[in-house]
């Protein structure tokens, strides 16, 4: 294991390091300005949502059938469950979006009525209608893959946009500007 | 006002780091002698007032000043003490002066003590501390600033997030700081060194204490931060492969890689080059993993918060000094010769083969680390593994240990391999023996576990090797550090295998009063109970253990429910016998009235963070030895200095 460059003039491969650290920094250039995309954005946009009618998830709200989405108005759609801890955490800004007027309609995933009603009482309840899914059916339907998530439908019952994760404070005016997107 | 003060100490500690810089850098000029007694005292005042900036955040965490922003989102007036006290820096901008701090510190105190180093390089190694230093100033001041008030006090704090909740936090962090930013001082030295074409045994030696300081807490961190990962998450893994965790391993691998390679300048003069660049990738690693980290680009537990402006501004400070650094690398390298030779069979060539084997690692991790963006370049999203890490790392750290069984018997610049032939067949003996048994006992064992069990038995007698034959007394403290790091890698790497070849895991649905099987062990559920603590309501599970129809011993895993904010967690609960851990976390509760337990049995699962503690044990036997060394050499220096100006009088 000599080293047999020793009394060698190190040549272009003093620069190797930089080198590297130059195709670091591309990298991350581009893994950090690149459009804000981030989430998988879903094969559902522009399509219409799947048929389904879901019995009441608690006894106070009416259940939820896709017809409720084809009378003209946008409404929000949101995926959530009572043992969900970001659902828990959104509930203030669903709570501001409701105060604006926005029409929002729940599917609670693999729950029960009592918990439902539970969650509902511990953090509002800004809900239309909420309905049933136990079996996950209808959030994979509609390109869903975990709680929360929330879906900007228009007034003929077309996917307009999909919120993966909380709605932060920060994205309330966003949400509704997609909503006013999708009245137009 | 406290904020304020705070924030006025930042200020000025940028404005001295600003002066240090300068004056460093016009003393190294021709008739700039007369700036250099100003450059240590900048130094040291730039850290006391950093730290002092420090200390008044800290005052605000434990006071809970609502009226600062960052205290009020990030903690509680009902937190315990200890997590008021961690808060600090259980959030972004927190541990950014945390940072700076430790930064300022390391500066000064390099400023108080270093007395080696030639006083040209030390004086660029002050001017590049104060150098780097300044970005991060820059970046705490300008886009992160700790200090900031809110035009109206909080009604109540916002909390601190559930996980982060431990006593864990409150070690965690400062310790792998210490070694995160520790490693800016090898950074600095090379960059002074550089400089000033300073790249010698002299050099290696006055370095050498300062990255086995910083790599002693680096190994400290990395270990505590696997076990805190391992009862926290509730998963029973002690290793995830998580970006942080190869944001902690890549600088701790550098830093590594660079003790040894220091060693072999320090002693024979050789791989200048590849010394210094080590001293600056190691640093760079460090830069690297908080960037990736913060910035949201990857996904990790550790992020808190998704910034494109921070993480651009970071971007732009790690072009700067990394760019910078490998720069005056490649401008100065040629003129850092590479220095003695040396034959294949040495001990030079042997740290060599350590060194390759070391940045290959941290090849792999960086590239696994860093592959999910790249795939995402290309429209595809990835996540490495352990599939990846596991057999990938295995290929460079089993030949390393092979290596290690003869490196430290070799002599330096030429051996004859028929020298060491027979302590060396001692462990090759023991490994091949171990590794017979295990195939003979245990035939559907996995071959990597298998062959880490045969490298570690072999290791372990390996690493006492170098003490046969000498005066124990006299061998040098450095020697037995060594020989303790070495045996410790050892025992982590029988944990590591054990833990992966021998654990038995259950995942069960068990009515009060069941009980359930898991490896040696028989578990009964004998009841369920609300607990409550000081911020925190819990349900748990009062378990009934006994080792192989031994005493029942009682087990109280937890889940528990955070209120502010809103967030849950588990609480596991283990049982550490001689032989192994038990591993019990309560799960949520069925349909039917049942509970999910998991439970596992993990023979000799605490070695690994044995084995850690052990490494680093050895890393501080060998720092006390040189320190202790350097100690004496200064007193007998001036010693004679003093007699020398009695007789001259």
């Amino acid at each position: 294991m000599s080293e047999p460059e020793a009394k060698k003039r190190p040549g272009l491969a003093v620069w190797l390091p930089l080198a590297l650290f130059a195709g670091f920094f591309v990298l991350v250039m581009f893994g950090l300005f690149r459009p804000a995309n981030r989430e998988v954005s879903s094969a559902m946009i522009g399509k219409p949502l799947p048929a389904f009618d879901l019995r009441p998830a608690t006894t106070d709200k009416p259940g939820l059938a896709v017809a409720k989405f084809q009378d003209g108005k946008p409404k929000l759609l949101n995926i959530f469950a009572s043992w969900c801890i970001p659902c828990a955490v959104e509930s203030p800004q669903l709570a501001a979006l409701a105060a604006q007027g926005v029409e929002i309609d729940g599917i609670a995933i693999r729950d029960r009525p009592a918990d439902v009603a539970r969650f509902l009482a511990t953090n509002g309840n800004p809900f239309a209608a909420i309905g049933a899914d136990d079996l996950s059916s209808v959030q994979l339907a509609i390109g869903s893959s975990g709680v929360p998530e929330t879906f900007v439908i228009d007034g003929k019952g077309i996917i307009r946009y999909q919120h993966i994760g909380d709605i932060r404070a920060e994205d309330v005016s966003m949400i509704l500007g997609k909503l006013k997107d999708a009245g137009s | 006002m406290i904020a304020e003060i705070g924030l006025a100490m930042l200020w000025m500690a940028a404005a001295l780091a600003l002066l240090q810089l300068f004056a460093g850098a016009l003393a190294l000029r021709p008739g700039g002698t007369a700036l250099i007694p100003v450059v240590r005292p900048l130094a040291m005042m730039q850290g006391l007032l950093v730290a002092a900036a420090f200390a008044s955040l800290i005052t605000l965490f434990l006071t809970t000043d609502l009226s600062v922003k960052l205290v009020a989102e990030n903690s509680h007036s009902l937190k315990p003490f200890i997590f008021k006290l961690a808060g600090t820096w259980g959030n972004h901008e927190g541990s950014m002066l945390m940072w700076v701090t430790i930064m300022g510190l390391g500066g000064g105190f390099v400023a108080l003590v270093e007395r080696r180093l030639r006083e040209d390089t030390l004086i660029a190694t002050l001017a590049g501390q104060a150098f780097v230093s300044l970005g991060f100033y820059a970046f705490l001041l300008l886009a992160s600033n700790p200090f900031a008030r809110l035009p109206e006090p909080a009604p109540e704090g916002q909390g601190l997030n559930p996980l982060l909740q431990d006593v864990g936090l409150a070690f965690h962090p400062p310790t792998l700081y210490v070694g995160y930013v520790g490693l800016s001082i090898a950074f600095s030295f090379a960059i002074g060194a550089l400089v000033t074409r300073d790249v010698g045994p002299a050099f290696a030696r006055a370095m050498r204490p300062w990255v086995l300081g910083a790599w002693i807490f680096l190994t400290l961190g990395i270990t505590a931060g696997s076990y805190w990962a391992y009862y926290t998450l509730g998963w029973g893994g002690w290793w995830f492969w998580d970006p942080v965790e190869n944001a902690s391993l890549m600088p701790w691998l550098a830093a590594t890689a660079l003790l040894h390679s220091a060693s072999v300048l320090a002693a024979r003069n050789a791989l200048r080059a590849w010394t210094v660049m080590l001293g600056v990738v190691a640093f760079s690693m460090s830069m690297i993993g908080t960037f990736l980290v913060r910035s949201g680009i990857l996904t990790s537990v550790h992020a808190f918060a998704v910034d494109p402006t921070r993480g651009s501004f970071i971007l732009s400070l790690l072009a700067i000094y990394i760019g910078g650094a490998l720069a005056l690398f490649a401008l100065r390298a040629s003129t850092v010769t590479e220095g003695a030779r040396f034959a294949p069979v040495s001990r030079e060539a042997a740290l060599v083969f350590n060194n390759v084997m070391l940045c290959g690692i941290l090849g792999i991790v960086l590239v696994g680390t860093l592959y999910p963006l790249l795939t995402e370049a290309f429209g595809q999203k990835v996540s490495v593994g352990p599939p990846y890490f596991n057999p990938v790392a295995a290929i460079f750290v089993l030949p390393m240990i092979v290596v290690m069984f003869v490196g430290p018997l070799l002599r330096w610049r030429e051996d004859k391999a028929a020298r060491v032939t027979a302590p060396v067949a001692i462990p090759a003996v023991v490994a091949a023996f171990v590794l017979f048994v295990l195939v003979l006992a245990e035939p559907q064992m996995k071959l990597l576990p298998t062959l880490g069990l045969g490298a570690a038995a072999g290791l372990a007698v390996a690493s006492v090797i170098p003490l046969f034959g000498r005066n124990l007394r006299r061998t040098p403290l450095p020697t037995y550090g060594m020989v303790v790091a070495h045996f410790g890698i050892a025992v982590a790497l029988a944990g590591i295998a054990s833990d992966s070849a021998f654990s038995t895991e259950k995942l069960a649905a068990v009515n009060v009063g069941d009980s359930q099987q898991v490896g040696p062990w028989t578990i009964a559920l004998t009841g369920i109970e609300p607990i409550a603590g000081q911020n925190w309501t819990a349900l748990q599970a009062n378990l009934s253990a006994s080792y192989a129809g031994g005493a029942p011993v009682a087990l109280q895993p937890q889940a528990r429910s955070f209120s502010s904010p809103p967030g849950q967690r588990t609480e596991s609960a283990l049982k550490t016998r001689w032989n192994g851990q038990l591993y019990t976390v309560l799960g949520e509760e069925a349909e039917d009235g049942r509970w999910q337990l998991r439970l596992w049995w993990k023979p000799f699962v605490p070695l690994i963070w044995l084995g850690g503690a052990l490494v680093a044990l050895g890393g501080a036997l060998s720092l006390l030895g040189r320190v202790i060394r350097d100690v004496t050499r200064l007193r007998a220096e001036s010693k004679i200095a003093w007699r020398r100006e009695r007789q001259g009088r």
